[in-house]
């Protein structure tokens, strides 16, 4: 007997179905677009609570995350939440007014609370990121203003410290009266505000993060093509012995893969240092001077061999799987069409391995962008990465938000090169393994 | 299904007066973590029966940052540096602690006169000293030997790589140092633009030089391989090669920079009495001076220096290792932290960028 409930029964109906209206009917009398549209919509549901739990997942450590990191790039309450009064003098008063005493007033009672709740620390920190050098003017100050201040306020706060007067003080803690802010990425971008608000490039001798991000990209780019030009012909390798050979082969590449990352960096360091393996054999065969050891680590080079050699898999495995499928009797076709072997690679095997190449290419790239440890400890001076001073906001200098700012500036050149790449080379070509 | 319930909030209940009995302590880990669990964990547990969970963190202010931006404090205790200590005190995070309840020296002592100054903050406590020293390779000099931090800087006398932290915080004031600034009025002249850029001039002498290092372990190492001939680095981590290991080195205690490590209880600890206890109990006299005989630190009581004995090995003498014996702390630089409060941000990326070209 025919199921309504069963999709494959409800189509396989009988001629029967057609009544004199001319809908289509299932055995049971139901009009067979509804019982389609059904059985459709529960096949639906079930998939989907199938996938619930991979959803749920990412939307938890990864949607979720990344929208906190953004929102905290632009917001920090650290002042407008804290001192109400003063916030609300600024919104009150255009930008240019001179504080009066019902500024210097306001500015008493909110240091005076904001020292009471011991939460004068958060509103310092959050002026210092704009202005270095102003944490301490806030928490002294509220030491001193705990127990109240007589007016007038002006006179009073000057006596406290003279900087109180400072144009620029006022004009940051402007900024930072509404709870957003765009100030995180200037800095990221090696800008700041003048007194009277304007967009400039801070000092000279200042700039670092527009560098970091030009330096992380170059690099990220060198270490994809070294990758290429040593993965591409293992890769080869690897797809056209015997089975019994590659896969011996595939042990040597695997082998380091599953290796701990802070084993193979040290491991580089103990072999390219000054008085380190390499260099010992170089001059022991006398290629090199005593005294000439070579700088291999602790710079750009040892950043670059490090990565390479720790990001290789990446891109040996695409590369490999698709090398696997590809037909060598094309090769050989063109070959006996009269191609020499390099026309016949060039313009028939190498094409067949694009889909393996850009998988490989934009897992290292993207890999080789984000990389922190590696670079911290053989980058020396030259081989650091933007990573690292993210690393730095977070562990040392607590401004998270900067770290924020940051990261968002690397996820959106990440998220635009995958644009790009994706215009380019379409990313239906991508073929993972 | 009702007695699960049950069983299960039997358990619960179970679990939390258990809970009542431990105290969870956040650390720096490694051979400073041993010294605590011997010096203040173990005749602790054993005088009240509440148990010490270590929990170990690259610089504990982290993670006590990220709990408190969580609202989820699952740390009681917190083994933080001085300048974490005041600014998370200031932002509202940790407990304040009332000096006059803190125990008194054998002798009748007050704590308040106990303590060398600067180790009593608003919500924290100082347990130890410690120091960031110069140290050299013996067998790297034949001729005379470098005393001096401006040998360290002289690499005509004394030819061979440098090893250097990568912060602005541990290199600036020794540049100063070597260019004939006293120790005490580092941080005056670091306040100034001129000053900072003649930090960074003496720097410039030796930065082809240098090997920059990050980790702590790092400096030890790069001295061993022969990477560098001298390196400044943390001074109980010279001493456990130096002694432990029988490695050939040198300190110089000429330009130390001297650290304090605090304790200091998060606000809404969990189990803010036994925190507290732990706390009153891991910074007495004998405590203090018992640690010494696991890592080379100077206890932050001046009572506790007296008690100071031997190394665990039973005959190297602590006293000479100690950073906070007399004779070396006339050319030490105190740590100021509310300095590096207002400009660790901006030195870094001022340091950063002088790194960064090349």
């Amino acid at each position: 007997m025919a199921n309504a409930l069963d999709p494959h029964a409800a189509i396989v109906t009988e001629a029967t179905g057609l009544l004199s209206d001319g809908t289509l009917k299932t055995a049971d009398g139901q009009p067979l677009a509804r019982a389609l549209a059904r059985s459709s919509r529960r096949a639906r549901r079930r998939a989907f609570l199938l996938v619930l739990p991979l959803l749920l997942f990412i939307l938890l450590t990864f949607v979720v995350p990344i929208g906190q990191m953004l929102q905290r790039s632009v917001k920090n309450d650290g002042f407008s939440a804290n001192m109400p009064q003063m916030s609300a003098w600024f919104h009150e008063n255009p930008r240019g007014a001179e504080p009066d005493e019902a500024a210097w007033a306001a500015l008493a009672g909110d240091l005076q609370a904001a020292a009471k709740a011991r939460t004068i620390g958060v509103v310092g920190t959050r002026i210092n990121y704009d202005l270095p050098g102003t944490r301490s003017l806030f928490t002294s100050a509220g030491r001193k203003v705990r127990d109240g201040l007589e007016p007038p306020y002006r006179e009073a706060m000057l006596e406290i410290d003279k900087d109180w007067g400072n144009p620029r003080l006022w004009s940051v803690m402007r900024e930072a009266s509404s709870a957003y802010t765009a100030n995180f990425y200037l800095a990221a971008m090696d800008r700041t505000r003048d007194d009277n608000g304007n967009i400039v490039q801070v000092a000279e001798e200042q700039r670092i993060y527009l560098k970091l991000f030009m330096r992380t990209f170059w690099l990220s780019l060198v270490i994809t093509g070294t990758t290429f030009l040593l993965g591409f012909p293992i890769a080869h390798l690897l797809a056209t012995l015997p089975m019994r050979k590659s896969n011996l082969l595939m042990i040597l590449v695997l082998l380091p893969f599953w290796t701990s990352l802070l084993v193979r960096t040290t491991a580089w360091m103990v072999l390219l240092q000054q008085q380190g393996v390499v260099n010992d054999i170089l001059v022991w065969l006398g290629i090199i001077k005593d005294n000439q050891r070579l700088q291999m680590i602790f710079n750009q080079t040892g950043t670059i061999i490090a990565m390479t050699h720790i990001l290789l898999p990446f891109m040996i495995l695409p590369l490999y799987s698709v090398m696997r499928t590809i037909n060598p009797s094309y090769v050989r076709a063109a070959r006996s069409l009269g191609a020499t072997s390099w026309t016949a690679f060039r313009r028939i095997y190498f094409p067949q391995t694009l889909p393996g190449l850009g998988a490989g290419a934009l897992l290292v790239f993207i890999l080789a962008v984000g990389y922190y440890i590696t670079p911290a400890l053989v980058g020396g001076s030259s081989g650091q990465l933007i990573s690292n001073l993210i690393a730095m906001h977070m562990t040392q200098t607590l401004n998270w938000s900067m770290a924020a700012a940051l990261a968002s500036l690397l996820l959106a050149g990440v998220l635009i090169l995958y644009w790009v790449y994706d215009r380019l080379v379409g990313i239906d070509n991508l073929k993972l393994g | 299904m009702k007695r699960m319930l049950i069983l299960s909030s039997a358990l619960g209940t179970f679990a939390l007066a258990a809970q009542a009995q431990e105290v969870n302590v956040v650390s720096w880990g490694g051979a400073y973590e041993k010294s605590q669990v011997e010096a203040y964990n173990k005749p602790f547990t054993e005088k009240t029966g509440i148990k010490v969970n270590m929990i170990a963190a690259d610089n504990p202010a982290t993670p006590l940052k990220a709990q408190v931006e969580a609202k989820n404090i699952t740390g009681d205790v917190f083994d933080i540096e001085t300048s974490d200590a005041i600014r998370l005190c200031d932002e509202g995070a940790l407990l304040e602690i009332d000096p006059a309840s803190l125990p008194a020296a054998p002798d009748g002592t007050p704590a308040v006169e106990d303590f060398i100054p600067g180790a009593l903050q608003d919500c924290a406590v100082a347990n130890i000293f410690w120091g960031t020293v110069i140290a050299f390779d013996t067998t790297k000099f034949a001729g005379e030997k470098p005393k001096t931090a401006a040998d360290f800087f002289d690499t005509t006398k004394f030819p061979g790589k440098r090893g250097l932290p990568k912060n602005p915080k541990r290199t600036l004031y020794l540049a100063l140092i070597a260019d004939g600034v006293p120790a005490d009025q580092v941080y005056e002249t670091l306040g100034t633009p001129e000053g900072v850029d003649r930090a960074f001039k003496k720097l410039d002498t030796i930065k082809k030089d240098v090997v920059w290092w990050e980790a702590g372990a790092q400096p030890v190492q790069l001295l061993a391989d022969g990477e560098v001939v001298m390196a400044t680095g943390y001074n109980g981590r010279f001493f456990d090669a130096m002694v432990a290991e029988g490695k050939p080195f040198e300190i110089i205690w000429d330009g130390q920079y001297m650290d304090m490590d605090m304790f200091a209880i998060a606000k809404d600890s969990p189990n803010p009495e036994a925190a507290m206890e732990y706390l009153k109990f891991a910074t007495d006299t004998q405590r203090l001076a018992d640690q010494a005989k696991w890592i080379a630190y100077g206890p932050s009581r001046k009572s506790s220096a007296a008690l100071v004995g031997k190394y665990q090995d039973g005959k190297t003498d602590m006293g000479p290792h100690m950073p906070t014996n007399p004779e070396y702390m006339t050319t030490a630089v105190m740590d100021d932290p509310e300095f590096w409060a207002d400009h660790q941000a901006e030195m870094s990326e001022r340091f950063n960028s002088w790194l960064a070209a090349g």
